[in-house]
């Protein structure tokens, strides 16, 4: 009796952690709508950070306190404000939720920079030694003070949100934030003060949460994630069902923990097959609740005017993409010498898996954060089937990939925007903290090691009686696997399939009515989208030979999310330009030479420039590159000449006259410029650049009038292509 | 010619380069109830956006008391003097009627003051002011609004479709209080698409429609124009 009084007092505890964290959250989402998945992300770096001023500088506890959390934290949430969350305004909720995991991704890798993860840093907790008996179970202070401190910031808030004006402002910005304006209140101040608080609380949670695990980047961040279940079971909207929510998490958590030994001999289940289990506990809570709760319509404030759009790709140019594809492999492959092939290969599996997000994400705006477990997937087949290059062991992946994300699906059927981006990336973490590192086991008298012990070995395929172990062989296969599947997701695309999942993702409401069956389509999605991450894990599996957990990881899958955002979800240019980015040492060699400790820095850049969508929400594919080469699609000719060009290099570098490097330079120069020298050949207009904020063109007569005083001039006739988004056909 | 406290000057205004609004020109003086009638669509809640600094106009002055106002935003012009009623109910839902009143002291009046003055015009407001304000009856929410109206004595108050999903008996106790706070020298712009109720209380009317201002005059020269005006004669 008394050890389990001692878990729930200790339990209570971890609730108020959890609490605070969770509160933080609640609060900027009521007051913004903005759902802050970088809240963990915020606590970590807090945490470092008061590391640094009391252990690190030796400053004294109370400063490095006062500064964290009332001057540092606040000015890094209103900052956040000011230059991320106010630009939001007119994007979907797939944009914002994108945006606050870039700056998740942004604070990790700021974070695993400034503060070289390989070495320990112990942070000692409040009045270490001291400890206060409460009803017969001893508990360490620092215990005691974070009670006291979920406590005060329970009352604290009330008093805010309901005594004070500002609380009851940013209650009322909830509700209509343009009636809000029209009373006067100054939406923006409103608006900062409860990021503020909101990342103060995150910062508070930090520093408390911190001692109880070595300081470190990812497991602090994961830490603070696990509160999302307490904020979820508060429904993103009530303060005291979070407290509640928090005890529940918090108690069981420790429960479980304490209990580890008898559920064991319980269930007759060893103990290592659950500590996997008894770490994601908070997420299987997550994901419980995500299921179990009735959900709220999600508060996203309506857009009036949607800044994205979905570009449709012809069948000539998808043609011409591909062919550059395969061609440019087999002329790279002849250039490259073997160990950059050998790392390049990466990119084509890894752009596979950027290929899956495009259906799903892109065309029928479901986030999922779970396409790397996916591919994962595909990695254990295709390590199990395919042990001797067996190719069928290709198709099994994408089937059971298929299978599993149809499963995954199912149960999230009736979640949408940020619900179904929590449930699967609670499946995600799932996957790589329990089922890919669960030890072997035996059922029905038949073994199982999925993940082999901790290593998968993936053997290349056999093709036609051929093996691809070949290092050039093998990039060529694998571009032309990329190339298929790019002719996929455009066959998809152009299909009514294609047309009906961006319909239902523009207005279920109105698809109901036409009749349409939104759960199969959603189920269908799912699962194709599932198969090509698997395909894309078997391909990508095959590039790195040998594949650990760790390299599936959660924050990994992200960045893969990331890139692709930037370049455009709805392009298949961008998964090739994400394989590129992540997959290839080229980015790692340029950046080598300017900033050594790259790895980290890509991580920050891709955080960066995700935080920058707010701005253009659409990727730079679709609204820089793709503007500028559609000059090509009326100048045949010309196109043919740049193919000469990129030839003509190759010859060049064949023959030695120049190196890689200067080979590589040429093409992006010539990438970058055969646009701009056509126009000025041609003396056609450049593309206008799609800013918000930007004065819309206007028609010379109201849209309505257009033709009715005279013949529409080609100028009108332009600006009807740009306002509507299409491909100039006018002139 | 009395003091103009809200004028429009030439204003056009659209929604990404379609342009709804061809240039209006208004003036309502003090104390005046001025009306826009008009058919769905004729552009007349964009020109009440447009005067309450919601929406960019694209060419033309909105000048209120005599200065040019364009570029302020919209909390700057309620602090000003200017308060806009919106179209539907123009109250916050989640917050009860007394933080809904709360909201309204931004235009600088205290809080008992807009407390007083709320529930001296709606006695019963004030039976309910702990109640959640989304549950209240659509007449009340009605009031709900007007009572911001008459808290913050602004100079100038913008009404969009009071009427709208109202009991005709309601909608007549509301425009009897827009008059009476007329009486107290404030200058109304009243837009409703159902021109009886408004003929009744304004001094003033115009008729807009396919974002222009095809007639101004009093009520009783405008009446028999109406039919026309919404059957497409124009």
């Amino acid at each position: 009796m008394q050890l389990l009084w001692t878990y729930i007092v200790s339990g209570l505890t971890t609730a108020a952690i959890y609490a605070i964290a969770a509160t933080g959250l609640v609060l900027t989402y009521t007051t913004t709508g903005v759902f802050n998945f970088a809240h963990g992300g915020v606590g970590m770096m807090a945490a470092f950070t008061y590391w640094q001023m009391r252990f690190g500088w030796h400053w004294p506890a109370p400063v490095a306190l006062v500064l964290v959390l009332f001057v540092l934290a606040p000015l890094f949430g209103a900052l956040l404000e000011l230059v991320m969350m106010r630009r939001l305004d007119g994007t979907s909720d797939t944009t914002k939720l994108v945006v606050t995991l870039a700056l998740m991704l942004a604070t990790i890798g700021a974070a695993t920079w400034i503060w070289n993860p390989n070495e320990a840093r112990p942070i000692r907790k409040f009045w270490e030694n001291s400890v206060v008996t409460v009803f017969g179970v001893r508990l360490p202070w620092h215990q005691v003070i974070a009670l006291i401190l979920a406590a005060v910031v329970a009352v604290a808030l009330r008093l805010l949100l309901t005594r004070v004006r500002l609380g009851v402002a940013m209650r009322a910005c909830v509700d209509d934030r343009a009636l809000a304006s029209l009373n006067g209140a100054r939406q923006s101040r409103v608006a900062m003060a409860s990021w503020a608080i909101g990342t103060s609380l995150a910062a508070l949670a930090g520093i408390l949460i911190a001692p109880t695990l070595n300081l470190s980047q990812l497991p602090l961040t994961l830490l603070i994630i696990n509160a999302y279940a307490a904020a979820m079971i508060g429904r993103l909207r009530s303060l005291p069902m979070t407290f509640v929510g928090a005890i529940i998490l918090g108690v069981s958590t420790d429960l479980l923990k304490g209990y580890a030994d008898r559920i064991s001999s319980w269930t007759s289940i060893d103990s290592k097959f659950l500590s996997g289990f008894y770490q994601s506990w908070p997420i299987v809570v997550l994901f419980l609740v995500l299921l179990l709760l009735p959900q709220n319509r999600l508060r996203s404030h309506t857009a009036t005017r949607n800044r994205e759009y979905i570009v449709k790709p012809t069948w000539p140019g998808t043609g011409l993409f591909v062919g550059i594809i395969v061609g440019g492999a087999i002329m790279l492959s002849y250039v490259l010498p073997k160990a950059d092939l050998f790392s390049l290969n990466k990119m084509w599996g890894l752009g596979i898996i950027g290929l899956s997000m495009i259906p799903l994400v892109g065309y029928s705006g479901h986030i999922s954060l779970c396409q790397l477990s996916l591919a994962g997937v595909g990695m254990v087949v295709m390590h199990h089937m395919g042990a001797h290059g067996n190719p069928i062991a290709l198709v099994w992946a994408a089937v059971v990939a298929g299978i599993v994300g149809f499963i995954v699906a199912l149960p999230s059927l009736r979640l949408s925007g940020i619900y179904l981006a929590l449930s699967t990336a609670a499946f995600a973490v799932l996957m790589d903290r329990w089922i890919f590192v669960l030890p072997k086991w035996k059922l029905f008298g038949y073994s199982f090691d999925l993940f082999n012990g901790g290593n998968l070995n993936i053997v290349k395929t056999r093709l036609f009686g051929m093996r691809l172990t070949g290092y050039r062989s093998f990039f060529v296969f694998a571009s032309v696997a990329f190339a298929l599947v790019v002719m996929v997701v455009v066959l998809i695309r152009r299909s009514t399939y294609g047309q009906r999942l961006i319909a239902l993702k523009d207005s279920p409401a109105a698809c109901a009515t036409l009749c349409m069956n939104p759960k199969i389509t959603r189920l269908s999605v799912f699962t194709i989208s599932a198969a090509i991450a698997g395909f894309g894990g078997a391909i990508y599996g095959q590039a790195m030979q040998s594949v650990t957990p760790q390299s599936l990881d959660f924050v990994a899958g992200l960045s893969i999310l990331m890139v692709m955002v930037i370049g455009g979800l709805t392009s298949p240019g961008a998964a090739l330009f994400m394989g590129m980015f992540l997959g290839s040492p080229f980015v790692a060699n340029v950046a080598g030479k300017v900033v050594p400790s790259f790895s980290q820095l890509q991580t920050v850049l891709v955080g960066l420039v995700g935080i920058g969508l707010g701005k253009n929400p659409n990727g730079f594919i679709p609204s820089d590159i793709r503007p500028n080469w559609n000059i090509f699609l009326k100048h045949r000719a010309a196109l043919g000449a740049v193919l000469v060009a990129f030839v003509g290099l190759w010859i060049l570098r064949r023959a030695d006259v120049f190196d890689n490097w200067v080979f590589a330079w040429c093409c992006l120069g010539l990438l970058a410029l055969a646009p701009v020298v056509l126009r000025i050949i041609t003396k056609e207009p450049f593309p206008p650049r799609r800013e918000p904020g930007a004065e819309v063109p206007k028609l010379s007569v109201p849209v309505d009038q257009l033709g009715l005083t005279g013949p529409v001039s080609d100028e009108d006739a332009r600006t009807l292509d740009q306002m509507l988004a299409l491909p100039s056909v006018s002139g | 010619m009395g003091d103009a406290l809200l004028e429009l000057r030439g204003v056009r205004a659209g929604y990404g380069g379609i342009e709804v609004v061809h240039g209006v020109d208004l003036v309502v003086e003090r104390g005046q109830v001025f009306g826009v009638l008009g058919p769905n669509g004729a552009g007349k809640t964009t020109l009440m956006k447009v005067a309450a600094a919601l929406h960019p106009p694209t060419a033309g002055d909105v000048i209120v008391a005599g200065r040019r106002v364009n570029g302020a935003t919209p909390d700057q012009l309620a602090r000003a003097g200017l308060c806009l009623v919106p179209e539907g109910r123009g109250i916050f839902p989640n917050l009860s009627v007394r933080e809904n009143l709360w909201m309204n002291t931004y235009a600088g009046a205290s809080m008992a003051d807009v407390e007083a003055a709320a529930y001296a015009q709606f006695p019963r407001l004030k039976d309910r002011r702990n109640q959640t304000a989304g549950t209240l009856s659509g007449g009340e929410q009605q009031m709900l609004a007007l009572a911001r109206a008459v808290a913050t004595r602004p100079a100038v108050l913008l009404l969009d479709e009071l009427s709208m999903g109202l009991a005709p008996q309601l909608v007549e106790h509301l425009y009897d209080a827009v008059v009476a706070i007329a009486r107290q020298g404030v200058s109304i712009l009243v837009v409703e698409q159902f021109a009886k109720t408004v003929l009744g209380a304004a001094s003033q009317a115009a008729i807009m429609v396919g974002g222009r201002i095809v007639k101004v005059g009093t009520p009783a020269e405008l009446e028999d124009e109406l039919s026309a005006a919404y059957l497409g004669g124009h």
